[in-house]
């Protein structure tokens, strides 16, 4: 036997060394869960690395309200499996209790309250590691990112002042206010985490296959037509086969053109692109040159 | 069950291979990299069209592919790396990640922490300038860290006319003094990174240079006989114990294998306790399997009911790590606080943390000549020295040149929790390493 090892099997296990490592050094993890591809991939391998024990977090869902109702569905059967208990951490009640003020216009955007939510949520619940899907591969700041990433009191990402990451030794310290996020799936390409749902017939939500789709083109870029969009002069919606690369609010996540109705053609598509994922539909990345920086830095995912 | 999917994920042909990257924007690393990932289409139109109007928007006359790789705004507006940042790209054989480092002497640290996982480092030579402090700093980091292969890249051939003496001499010049570390296969390419040549095609304009192309290199380098399958370490990460109605009774050890091979049936030994059981069985949530073997994440099942917690080692009765309470061991010293002379620390080794007590500094290595001070007093930010430590607990530890898992360590600083150094176990007597 030559003790071959293929490169998803040794990101799995990295993942799962990651995630059992911060189980026991971190009281009190919670897993985010946004529905989207990642996090599946996420909460699969969480499942894998306790089993047959269950898993020893809740998982937490911050909510904008402004969801793709496909996928809502899918977290609620999805979380339900796993026997975790779900938190929902709700933009919407932020915004009610006057914690963040609501942008307005054709353009606007939950995602970036969403960081106040979210690290309300972590100090009321006295979350220590939060669990994110994020890669290094999406996004240039995050490809400077660590695996276990410090956040301080504020809930800020340092990106200059970063604990040194060596071997597989991770450093879960913490003080109280303070927290780490976790990022399992930080080497993992998002042909990887494809190849991946496909190996393991992970369930998805049902929008990142080829659907028909009432949608309109805004900055190049194909949206849904849903009630937290005003269209502006001139967007005229039409029905397109699409599907989603990624999966966020529906204000801010773009479509692609497609006729993948399969995983073995979505795999086929990913290889052969030659635009990222967040180039081709987020438009909360282009912002400016720093987006994802700046929003990190805030303390967003 | 599911096992037959646990099965086409270990057939599967492509292979995970990391590298480290040093050197400095001027030796063309960026631009090399840059090569890499655009010649194996790993550079989207998106990513490049964002580089070319960064580049323009600085003034640039070329598309600056060292835009590709600076991430942060310091870093672009300061035109310098800061920080370690991870690249992928892959090619039909393999999957690659690049850890690529800064090359300025003031981010050592950011060249161990690259190098701590990879498989291969590739150092960068300006042709025209030869074998400076810093390529031979970083080839003696990556010696330090037992990178089992260094390629040395003489970039820039293009602007000595693809000479092949210039070439020929950097090699000898070099390999004079590479006899001084410990690196196993040390690889020469002349390379234009800038013009491509031998990066990813053989380049027809140095027909005297009969090696491969990097690219062909990295895909082919053997690197799965480079992990320890001889030595079976298991340290216990967490135990798994369901206590449900279905798994009443179950017991589990979950762990990443460090080294060695574990088979259900092998007679086992639990350290530091040093009861001896067997292994019952392996399982994953793919089903049970046969080998267990680096880095596979797997559960252990042990027939009798001995009592194993997080932080114990198991491996081979007759093949043991040394447990001991005082250690020698090299260390890089990250933070900006200096290591403090009998300071305390926190030592995280595999999946066990005690107290470290520093008992001597034994001496500092200057990176650039090699050259062991033992009057030193020290460690600062950046610097490389040999400490004896007294444990407050016993570890399993084996020689970091033998087990890069169970040899390595972090010291972390119990006032800030920062990770001040990152430490490598040495055996034995002073004249060691």
């Amino acid at each position: 036997m030559s003790y071959e090892i293929s490169h998803l099997r040794a990101l799995e296990s990295e993942a799962i060394h990651v995630i059992r490592e911060v189980a026991a050094e971190l009281e009190r993890g919670v897993v985010l869960f946004s529905g989207g591809k990642d996090s599946a991939v996420l909460l699969h391998l969480a499942r894998k690395a306790f089993w047959p024990g269950a898993l020893p977090f809740p998982v937490m869902h911050v909510d904008t309200g402004h969801n793709f109702p496909e996928v809502i569905a899918y977290r609620d059967e999805v979380v339900a499996q796993t026997g975790a208990r779900l938190i929902v951490a709700s933009v919407q009640d932020s915004i009610d209790s006057g914690r963040v003020v609501e942008e307005r216009g054709p353009r606007a955007s939950r995602n970036r309250l969403q960081s106040v939510t979210l690290l309300d949520a972590i100090e009321e619940h006295g979350f220590k590691a939060a669990f994110g899907g994020a890669r290094r591969d999406e996004e240039r700041a995050r490809a400077k990112e660590r695996i276990l990433s410090f956040r301080d009191d504020f809930g800020q990402w340092d990106p200059k002042a970063q604990r040194p990451e060596v071997w597989n030794l991770y450093n879960g310290f913490v003080k109280p206010g303070e927290h780490v996020r976790v990022f399992p799936l930080s080497n993992w390409t998002e042909l990887d985490v494809w190849q991946y749902v496909r190996e393991e017939r992970i369930p998805l939500p049902t929008i990142y296959l080829a659907h028909m789709r009432d949608v309109f083109r805004r900055d190049g870029m194909l949206y849904a037509v849903s009630p937290f969009i005003e269209l502006l002069d001139g967007e005229v919606p039409f029905e397109e086969s699409v599907r989603f690369r990624t999966v966020g609010d529906m204000s801010c996540t773009g479509a692609v053109r497609s006729d993948a109705a399969t995983l073995e053609d979505v795999v086929t598509e990913i290889a052969a692109t030659r635009i990222t994922e967040r180039g081709e539909t987020r438009a909360d990345d282009r912002v400016s040159e720093a987006a994802m920086e700046d929003r990190k830095k805030e303390g967003y995912f | 069950m599911a096992q037959t999917n646990g099965h086409a994920l270990l057939a599967r042909s492509s292979e995970l291979v990391r590298f480290a990257t040093a050197g400095s924007v001027d030796d063309g690393k960026s631009t090399l990299i840059g090569r890499l990932l655009y010649d194996s289409k790993s550079i989207f139109e998106d990513q490049l069209e964002h580089v070319e109007r960064a580049s323009s928007q600085r003034g640039d006359t070329y598309t600056n592919l060292a835009l590709l790789t600076d991430g942060l705004r310091a870093e672009r507006e300061q035109g310098i790396t800061i920080d370690v940042a991870y690249r992928y790209f892959h090619t039909p054989r393999r999957k690659f990640i690049i850890a690529d480092t800064p090359g300025h002497e003031q981010y050592t640290r950011n060249m161990v922490t690259g190098a701590s996982t990879a498989d291969l480092a590739l150092v960068l030579v300006d042709a025209r300038k030869g074998v400076l402090e810093q390529s031979r700093r970083h080839a003696f980091i990556a010696s330090l860290l037992r990178i089992p292969h260094l390629v040395i890249c003489i970039n820039k051939m293009d602007l000595v006319g693809f000479d092949q003496d210039t070439f020929d001499q950097i090699r000898g010049e070099f390999t004079g003094w590479a006899a001084k570390l410990e690196v196993p296969d040390v690889t020469f390419v002349p390379i234009s990174a800038l013009h491509g040549d031998n990066v990813v095609k053989r380049s027809e304009r140095m027909p005297w240079y009969e090696g491969p192309s990097l690219l062909y290199h990295l895909e082919h380098v053997h690197v799965a006989s480079d992990r320890n399958l001889v030595d079976a370490r298991f340290p216990v990460q967490w135990v798994v114990r369901p206590m449900s109605d279905e798994h009443h009774d179950y017991r589990g050890y979950a762990g990443e294998v460090a080294s060695g091979v574990f088979r259900a049936g092998d007679d086992v030994v639990v350290l530091p306790s040093g009861l001896e059981t067997r292994v019952e069985a392996i399982e994953t949530f793919d089903g049970p399997v046969e080998e267990a073997y680096p880095p596979l994440s797997v559960t252990l099942r042990l027939e009798d009911d001995v009592d194993v917690s997080r932080g114990d080692m198991v491996c081979r009765p007759h093949n043991r790590p040394r447990e001991t309470r005082d250690l020698e061991a090299m260390v890089c010293w990250f933070s900006e606080r200096p290591l403090q002379p009998s300071g305390r620390y926190r030592i995280k080794h595999t999946t066990r943390t005690v107290l470290a007590k520093v008992e001597a500094l034994r001496y500092r290595i200057d990176v650039n000549t090699l050259h062991r001070d033992e009057q030193a007093t020290g460690l600062s930010l950046n610097e490389i020295g040999r400490l004896s430590l007294r444990l407050s607990g016993p570890l399993c530890v084996d020689e970091y040149g033998r087990n890069r898992a169970t040899g390595s360590f972090i010291l972390i600083d119990e006032s800030t929790n920062d990770t001040v150094a990152a430490g490598m176990v040495l055996w034995g007597p002073l004249s060691g390493q």
